[in-house]
């Protein structure tokens, strides 16, 4: 067996992880850089995000207006000292794309151009029409291709962290073209594999989604942090799940019920206006928003079609013009998907599964507990979302924890020895797993297609958008169930090339403990936070749950769990206000005033 | 169960089969499937062999082009019921792609192809970051902008009959990114690439078929990038043509600079 030796590796090829391989190229031309992707880097998932990337640019705006919005907009479960780095550095690796050639819009003078987005006082997100992702990550991918110590696994599936003693020494791959397993050591490896929206049977996420990342980190000993709150995004096009950017609001959207009323009014979020509000209506925070998605139905105000209830978004009054220049991607997916011009026609949408806020427990640097091993992007958890991301936060995220995690990860290998002990053995071992589960065997009697159906309906079934505990409980125990009848599934495919039920397989053993970990948590947190919803417990619990949960994987495959107290650093919890001429701005100010004074943050109170 | 369709799929393994074949499959044909969609039902539930890339289904990421009764398409983008008429619907990998195992492709070529041309922003003299951003009115972002839509999909090598002949020819997605580079006020790179794209395998392989521009999924026009960089380029071209040792000169001289 061979085995190839690098200083860092980055597992994922998107935003985050070419952002961290340059990060790692920067710190010393020297360093033995590659990329381990599944998928070619510009196939990467970021390359679906629509609308922006967030970065205080504009002079109205300020790094503490961001920090407040993001923090409340998180429903208070944000690391403050995260989020005051975030948006400090997040305007920087803006310009820092706009120098390698990704083509924001402009204003007329030809400077940069920022839109509105949910959640957000100023209007601060970058875009490039309404394909920012795309032109992110072909920018990063491009830029990438400069870079000569920047080496590339293309097509190589990470199948197991190598750890010796507590300690990451590298990964065990399938190279896809040949079936060949490889280890591949490093002394640091960085996990930018993105989130795992498949675990949900509706989702604007990719197929590759699968939660990789936070799999392979568990399985090694690394905490997960937060798996609780999944962003349900409120307008997914029926069916495919294709997002419809929350851009099309911000350019000044309407939502409506089936009597072409704007319903968000009946929900604290303000009246409507002609005119896009920023913090209001169709601008509130997305938890909220398809939290009031839900209640409609109940209400039996919603449409129903046979891809499941849906509410209408109204472009039709934004005119031709102005939705080819700043929403061309939103006209062409409706054209070609929904076969609809939202030029003349109402959207149907309804809530879908969009991003994992929690993630692998990472410090600011990307630094997780394992010696060795970090994490940026969806992947992680730092936090910078809390219980509920702002739109245009991620991409911003995978930028700035993408570099501070590739230079950490370069600082930390740069002093490191060459040392893989054990790496062939783990190796072998993993090629004999392999082949002995799945590639030699016979008669197995399930299928992957089938388990995986049946998670997804249990995972939406407890762990959606309300939840409670009778159905929490029901969801772990038939999760455990089906842990134990994946192991007995069976491929039709048996052979070394291209093989992608193999993958799918491996896949699916990622997304049934990514789906545990996300009941496991939902059960535990008896409050309601941001996008975590106890029926059970409607309100939200500072006093037990100003907390991250932290869930550790047990040696027999059964996990504990464990809180850890938010960092507060100037914004003391408060009530979380949308669409009310509120005074945020200076209560904020005296908050922060105060705190700055006497150098005293709230303390978090622990949960036991 | 209400109507079907019938897909032949093309079949390749290396570790089985000497060439590729043909191999049928009845699906449901349901108004919003689109080909994926019967490649993924085939895949769960009758044959879990069956071996295809795709990953975004919204026409963004590029990883499922495939032959669609002989045109190169997305698979996420082609509806079944476009086809509803036909008594089959066949679905092959890319032509003119070495074939990796059924309906995937080799792209290692086309990578290659990419990184050649320098499809980066060159410049040098750039301002602190804490500086701001380079000016770029929306006029001048328009000059480039139809040109950075390319997903790298690949649908145009399939339709180009020179790539068909002539393996070296650098191909439209390639000499477009050149040109989406080229045009951006930013850049400061044209020359070096010049170099690339008025080399026999570059621009001047084209014929003007014009089968790229017609299937490109982003409306990215491949064709109108090739064309307009032959008249700006002319110039260079005739250099080489009437003293060939001053071209080979200046090649040596950027490729020492480049190592």
């Amino acid at each position: 067996m061979d085995v190839s030796d690098h200083d860092i590796l980055l597992v994922g090829g998107g935003a985050a992880g070419l952002r961290a391989a340059i990060a790692a190229a920067e710190v010393h031309p020297k360093l033995s850089i590659a990329v381990v992707s599944k998928v070619y880097p510009m196939r990467s998932h970021t390359v679906s995000a629509e609308g922006g990337a967030a970065g205080v640019i504009k002079a109205d705006d300020s790094l503490d207006e961001h920090a407040y919005d993001t923090i409340s907009g998180g429903d208070w479960l944000c690391d403050q000292d995260a989020v005051e780095a975030f948006v400090k550095e997040a305007p920087l690796e803006l310009v820092q794309l706009e120098r390698w050639g990704c083509p924001w819009s402009r204003e007329p003078d030809g400077h940069i151009a920022v839109r509105a987005f949910g959640g957000m006082k100023k209007k601060r997100t970058w875009f490039a029409a309404d394909k920012t992702g795309f032109h992110m990550l072909h920018t990063l991918f491009q830029t990438t291709l400069k870079y000569e110590p920047i080496a590339r696994y293309d097509e190589w599936f990470v199948t197991k962290l190598l750890v010796d003693d507590g300690r990451v020494l590298g990964v065990v791959a399938i190279e896809l073209m040949s079936g060949r397993v490889q280890a591949i050591t490093a002394r640091a490896v960085v996990l930018c594999t993105g989130g795992c929206g498949r675990v949900f049977p509706f989702t604007t996420n990719a197929n590759i989604k699968n939660g990789d990342g936070m799999a392979l980190a568990y399985r090694a000993g690394a905490p997960l942090k937060d798996m609780e709150f999944v962003q349900y995004h409120p307008t997914g096009l029926p069916f495919t799940g294709i997002l419809v950017t929350e851009a099309a609001r911000a350019e000044g959207g309407y939502l409506l019920n089936k009597e072409g009323y704007r319903y968000l009014q009946d929900y604290n979020l303000g009246t409507p206006e002609p005119k896009p509000v920023l913090r209001s209506m169709e601008l509130g925070p997305r938890d909220r928003l398809s939290q009031a998605f839900v209640k409609e139905e109940q209400k039996g105000r919603t449409l129903t079609t046979p891809y499941g209830s849906v509410v209408h978004l109204d472009l039709r009054h934004l005119g031709e013009r102005t939705i080819n220049l700043k929403l061309p991607f939103v006209r062409e997916l409706c054209l070609k998907y929904q076969n609809l011009d939202p030029v003349k026609e109402l959207i149907p949408v309804r809530p879908v599964v969009h991003y994992m806020m929690g993630g692998v427990s990472t410090d600011v640097d990307g630094c997780t507990p394992l010696p060795g091993l970090y994490a940026a992007g969806e992947v992680a958890c730092v936090s910078i979302n809390g219980a509920n991301r702002l739109g245009s936060n991620s991409l911003a995220e995978c930028l700035v924890f993408g570099r501070r995690a590739g230079r950490a990860a370069a600082l930390f290998a740069s002093e490191q020895r060459v040392h893989h002990r054990n790496a062939l053995a783990q190796a072998h071992d993993e090629q004999k797993r392999l082949e002995s589960q799945f590639l030699q065997k016979s008669g197995g009697r399930e299928r992957v297609a089938a388990i995986r159906e049946q998670m997804q309906a249990t995972v939406e079934a407890s762990a959606g958008i309300y939840r409670e505990e009778p159905s929490l409980t029901r969801a772990a125990a038939k999760l455990r169930e089906l842990q134990e009848r994946a192991e007995d599934v069976s491929l039709d495919d048996h052979s070394h090339t291209f093989n992608t039920e193999l993958q799918s397989a491996l896949e699916l053993g990622f997304m049934l403990d990514v789906a545990e970990s996300i009941v496991e948590c939902a059960l535990h947190r008896s409050e309601s936070r941001g996008a975590h919803q106890r029926t059970d417990y409607p309100a939200r619990d500072d006093g037990n749950f100003l907390a991250h949960s932290l869930l550790f994987r047990n040696e027999d495959g059964s996990s504990r769990i464990a809180y850890m107290p938010v960092k507060i650093t100037q914004w003391p919890p408060g009530e979380r206000i949308y669409g009310r001429p509120q005074e945020p701005a200076r209560e904020t100010t005296a908050a922060v005033d105060q705190s700055r004074q006497d150098k005293q943050s709230l303390p978090a109170r622990r949960a036991s | 169960m209400g109507e079907s369709i019938v897909l032949e799929i093309a079949r390749y393994s290396p570790e089985r089969d000497a060439e590729p074949h043909l191999e049928t499959y009845e699906v449901p044909l349901r108004k919003e499937w689109v080909v994926l969609d019967a490649l993924n039902h085939i895949k769960d539930k009758i044959d879990g062999s069956l071996t295809y890339r795709w990953s975004c289904r919204m026409g963004i990421c590029g990883s499922c082009g495939v032959m669609v009764n002989g045109e190169p398409k997305l698979g996420c983008a082609t509806f079944l019921s476009s086809y509803a008429g036909r008594k089959r619907v066949r679905v092959e990998p890319l032509r003119y792609f070495p074939i990796v195992r059924d309906l995937v492709t080799e792209l290692g070529d086309f990578l290659a192809k990419l990184k050649k041309v320098k499809p980066w922003l060159i410049r040098t003299d750039g301002p602190l970051l804490r500086e701001g951003e380079y000016l770029q009115t929306p006029e001048q972002l328009d000059d480039y902008r139809q040109l950075s839509m390319c997903i790298n999909c690949t649908l145009c090598y399939s339709a180009c009959p020179v790539v068909g002949l002539d393996a070296l020819f650098v191909g439209p997605a390639a000499i477009a990114l050149a040109q989406r580079y080229n045009k951006d006020s930013r850049d400061r790179g044209a020359k070096e690439r010049t170099l690339i794209l008025a080399h026999p395998d570059g621009i001047w392989g084209c014929t003007f078929v014009g089968e790229c521009t017609r299937v490109c999924p982003q409306h990215v026009d491949p064709a109108g990038a090739i064309q307009q960089y032959k008249v700006g380029s002319a110039l260079a071209w005739f250099e080489g043509l009437i003293m060939p040792k001053k071209r080979r000169k200046t090649e040596d001289r950027h490729g020492a600079a480049a190592d």
